[in-house]
């Protein structure tokens, strides 16, 4: 192995520190993680994470970079608009689509210097748990092939499973960051609505949509987030409040680093029906977390069984108005045909994939009259009841919350073909988007040689918290959280 | 509340979708299981509380009224890569050509 492809292993912070004091040459780590694609991507057992790479970046590094993440290469998820790669949000709709500008975040990573070096694999328009949804073939999970990465953004999670990465970008709209973090046995966080512009970024459902970081390292995690966070005038829902960095210092070597922090265990999320195998490693976290100086108390967050009706109603409605846009005329792909309407539904008939398909005919019919009443505006208002049982419990001198990520490991490609079962794999995420709070998740210990996540919850704005007990419990678990 | 043949005809219509009729029996029994999931929400006792209406506050933003960036109100170039002419296959005099409108059903 070169010295080049050990600069992989190097957090990010250390590597960007490396390449400004001239310690490392530039491109040597780019030119690094695009020979790791190479090999990912070669032959029978290709993981499919990296749809589109930019081999021209290496080059362009040579002559220097400089920022916190100055000489870090990054891949972002294939709904993250880029100029120089296609942005095809694993859909036939928009293959070979190129977006005429750069989204935000793209632009504030190239700015920190970092690398953009490939977009990655996802379930098609962000829709599914499991990335086996995309027009482009399933993505492997690199710790076991014949599973799945988990999903919408499996192939970001799997490159930094895989080692080509320390950073990737994701986005969320029900889970889609933490749950494959949890499934590839990496740190992925999805931040407060808000906290991170969403301009460039393809729309699933706005009030849900949010974009997410994965780290190999809950400081690779908090140093991406710090990077790409903060009010954008060209998304009127970002807002700069609190910290503006989210790398934990100091305290986090003392002995009792959460001496006086309180972290609620709702038990909606123990039911009896868990798998004895993630119940025990979440417990074995649990006591860490009493350890390492934290008060960890029983807490009930009573409407948590209704967020999965309430999210696959509020995600199809809002996506059935945002995709209507992929109409054969604006982007992307055009079947021909006689007629205006006729061609319309010639080209979203073959461009969407059946998941897609499901989703926006789910979302039509909540919206339409006679059903408006029943199913979405009921949905609107049990959405506010599961966000006041998290402001509840937060108001009550709860800090923060612990609980599985999923209520399984990573399931074998294939495994699950009903919809409402795979449905169910986010029941312990979407909750954290239909509240807009923050939420990550972080490899705590393994079952049957698998990755189980833990998931830290906060209240909005209050990510420094979350990675100031993710980056003590992450020192005080070491190897044993990948064992 | 469950949906027909005839409800999933009507939707498809509505989503500019257009479905044949193996994907339209399949699509009537799949969002059929996906509804009867969503049941449970008509249970939901929705009686407000004035202490429940103090939690929907958003007090983070509340707290901090310029935390949201707005761009001035004056017309400025969009942030675009290319000239406008190179994102469509047709286009004519600043207008994009798109496929007629005058078949109208």
């Amino acid at each position: 192995m070169s010295s080049n492809a050990a600069l992989l292993d190097v957090s990010a912070a250390d590597l960007a520190e490396g390449v400004r004091d001239g310690r490392v040459a530039p491109g040597a780590a780019v030119r690094a993680a695009l020979a790791a694609i190479e090999r990912a991507e070669a032959g029978a057992s290709a993981l499919n994470a990296v749809l589109h790479r930019d081999i021209e970046t290496a080059n362009e590094f040579d002559q220097g970079a400089s920022g916190l993440l100055a000489g870090v290469p990054v891949v972002v998820k294939d709904n993250i608009a880029t100029l120089r790669m296609p942005t095809s949000c694993g859909s036939r709709i928009l293959d070979g689509y190129v977006s005429p500008f750069e989204s935000t975040v793209v632009a504030r990573l190239r700015a920190a210097g970092a690398a953009i070096i490939g977009k990655t694999n996802m379930d098609e328009f962000a829709m599914g748990s499991s990335t086996e949804n995309s027009a482009f073939g399933p993505t492997r999970n690199p710790l076991s092939q014949s599973r799945v990465p988990g999903g919408s953004s499996g192939g970001s999670a799997a490159a930094v499973a895989a080692g080509i990465v320390r950073v990737a970008l994701g986005s969320e709209t029900g889970g889609s960051v933490r749950q494959p973090a949890a499934f590839c046995g990496v740190v992925g966080v999805k931040p407060t609505y808000g906290r991170v512009s969403r301009h460039g970024l393809v729309a699933f459902a706005s009030s849900l949509d949010q974009v997410g970081v994965f780290g190999r390292t809950v400081d690779d995690a908090a140093l991406g987030l710090e990077v790409i966070a903060g009010a954008d005038p060209y998304d009127a829902t970002s807002c700069s409040v609190g910290a503006a960095s989210f790398r934990a210092r100091d305290s986090a070597l003392t002995d009792h680093p959460l001496a006086g922090l309180v972290i609620g265990r709702p038990r909606e999320y123990f039911p009896a029906s868990l798998d004895a195998g993630i119940r025990a490693v979440c417990e074995h976290a649990t006591e860490t977390l009493r350890a390492l100086g934290a008060e960890v108390r029983d807490v009930s967050l009573p409407h948590t069984d209704l967020a999965i009706p309430v999210y696959y109603i509020v995600a199809p409605a809002e996506a059935s108005s945002n995709l209507a846009r992929f109409d054969g005329v604006r982007y992307g792909m055009r079947v021909e045909r006689d007629g205006l309407r006729a061609m319309y539904e010639a080209t979203r008939s073959r461009g969407f994939g059946p998941e897609v398909v499901r989703r926006i005919m789910l979302g039509t019919y909540v919206l339409s009259a006679g059903y408006y009443d029943a199913y979405y505006l009921r949905a609107q208002e049990v959405r506010r009841r599961i966000r006041r049982d998290f402001t509840r419990v937060f108001a009550s001198g709860v800090h923060a919350l612990f609980t599985p990520t999923a209520p399984t490991v990573a399931f074998p490609i294939g495994a699950v073909s009903d919809p409402y079962e795979l449905y169910l794999s986010d029941i312990f995420t979407v909750t954290a988007n239909l509240a807009g709070i923050p939420g990550m998740s972080q490899p705590i210990g393994r079952v049957d040689g698998l990755p189980v996540g833990g998931q830290l919850l906060a209240p909005h704005f209050e990510e420094g918290t979350m990675f100031r007990i993710a980056a003590a419990l992450e020192r005080a678990l070491g190897r044993s959280a990948h064992e | 509340m469950s949906v027909s043949e005839q409800d999933v005809r009507h939707i498809a219509a509505l989503a500019r979708l257009e479905l044949d009729d193996a994907r339209t029996e399949t699509l009537v029994r799949e969002l059929n299981g996906i509804l009867a999931h969503m049941d449970v929400l008509q249970a939901v006792d929705m009686t407000i509380e004035d202490s429940d209406k103090a939690l929907d506050a958003d007090t983070a933003l509340d707290a901090q009224a310029d935390a949201v960036l707005l761009r001035a109100d004056i017309a400025s170039p969009l942030p675009l890569a290319a000239e406008r002419a190179s994102f469509a296959p047709n286009y004519e005099d600043g207008f994009f050509l798109v496929p007629r409108l005058s078949t109208h059903e």
